[in-house]
């Protein structure tokens, strides 16, 4: 049994014993960790209120007006693969013969984000086009929520991701930024899961009963 | 002897992220299968869409997230399940209380 099993303490890929890695940063994780549980009951809660809202579209469009299935499974595909490259980059962080491969894993996850938040932005704009507006209805309201949150939190997620590849081209990787940077991957991983939620729960389900 | 255990560790590493990869491009690709397929009655489609997802979520965080049932990973699954606890007490009540109250009073939101 190696050291780094024993050391274990948070979700994600954990660097091993003998990188100069400090259990203040295992506990840092774990809380991290903590704070996405509750940012999964605000997901929740915005799911249940959307569930809710199936079905009361006021007269207004519903999803089977609305929805673009082929924008949601590019939008599916670019998520789901950038939650891997997020994986391969704490895989290139934790092992020292990939480490060249941490930065460009890092772009890659940055341009399948930036590709998916245009995609989810052009459907909101065809959406609203089409007279889908937050306002029409209690419907419509509940999905710009729960989407546009999830949304926003992609957006938050590239933008912290820049902040870390600034200080990785100054301070290069010592351990506060690695510590981040798998702080980062949590993120982003959990988005994926909240996504599974999306796309099965508010866009089928609503196809299903809208 | 230890320059071998690393590499082995790199490798499961590695192994993990690309078969986590591998089963969500499969269970995403066979849920747009089915609901774009129509080929299931709207009740099937929906348990078949839920089992699918729930998979789903299980294969993230076995392989990305690296939640298994190893003793070390312990305190995060009791957290996850927890908070899932919470969720679903909450969620299950909430649409429970409001899809009733919309049943009783008969209520059509649509128009």
């Amino acid at each position: 049994m190696d050291n780094g099993t024993k050391l274990k303490r948070h979700p994600g890929l954990n660097l091993i014993h003998g990188h100069g890695y400090e259990a203040k940063n295992e506990t840092a994780l774990f809380g991290f960790w903590v704070f996405m549980m509750s940012d999964l009951i605000l997901f929740g809660l915005l799911f249940a209120v959307y569930i809710t809202m199936i079905g009361v579209t006021a007269g207004g469009p519903g999803p089977k007006e609305l929805f673009d299935f082929t924008s949601l499974g590019i939008q599916t595909a670019l998520l789901l693969t950038s939650s891997m490259t997020i994986g391969m980059a704490t895989f290139a962080l934790k092992h020292p013969r990939c480490h060249w491969q941490l930065v460009p894993w890092l772009l890659v996850t940055l341009a399948l984000g930036g590709g998916f938040l245009y995609f989810e932005v052009t459907d909101f704009m065809n959406m609203a086009a089409a007279g889908g507006v937050p306002s029409r209805s209690g419907y419509l309201s509940a999905f710009y929520a729960l989407v546009g949150l999830h949304g926003f939190h992609v957006a938050a997620g590239s933008v912290w991701m820049i902040v870390l590849l600034i200080q990785l081209a100054v301070f290069g990787s010592v351990n506060i930024v690695k510590s981040r940077l798998l702080r980062l991957a949590l993120l982003w991983h959990f988005l994926d899961v909240i996504w599974i939620g999306i796309f099965n729960i508010v866009f089928f389900y609503g196809w299903l009963y809208g | 002897m230890d320059k071998l255990d690393k590499h082995e560790k790199q490798d499961s590493d590695l192994r993990s992220y690309l078969w986590g990869f591998v089963f969500s491009v499969v269970l995403s690709a066979a849920a747009f299968f089915v609901i774009l397929g129509e080929s299931f009655g709207r009740e099937t489609t929906m348990v078949v869409l839920g089992c699918l997802g729930m998979l789903q979520v299980f294969v993230q965080l076995r392989y990305f997230l690296h939640i298994d049932g190893r003793r070390e990973s312990q305190e995060d699954l009791y957290l996850i399940l927890f908070s899932v606890l919470v969720l679903l007490i909450m969620v299950i009540g909430t649409v429970w209380v409001l899809g009733d109250l919309a049943g009783r009073m008969g209520m059509d939101m649509s128009r």
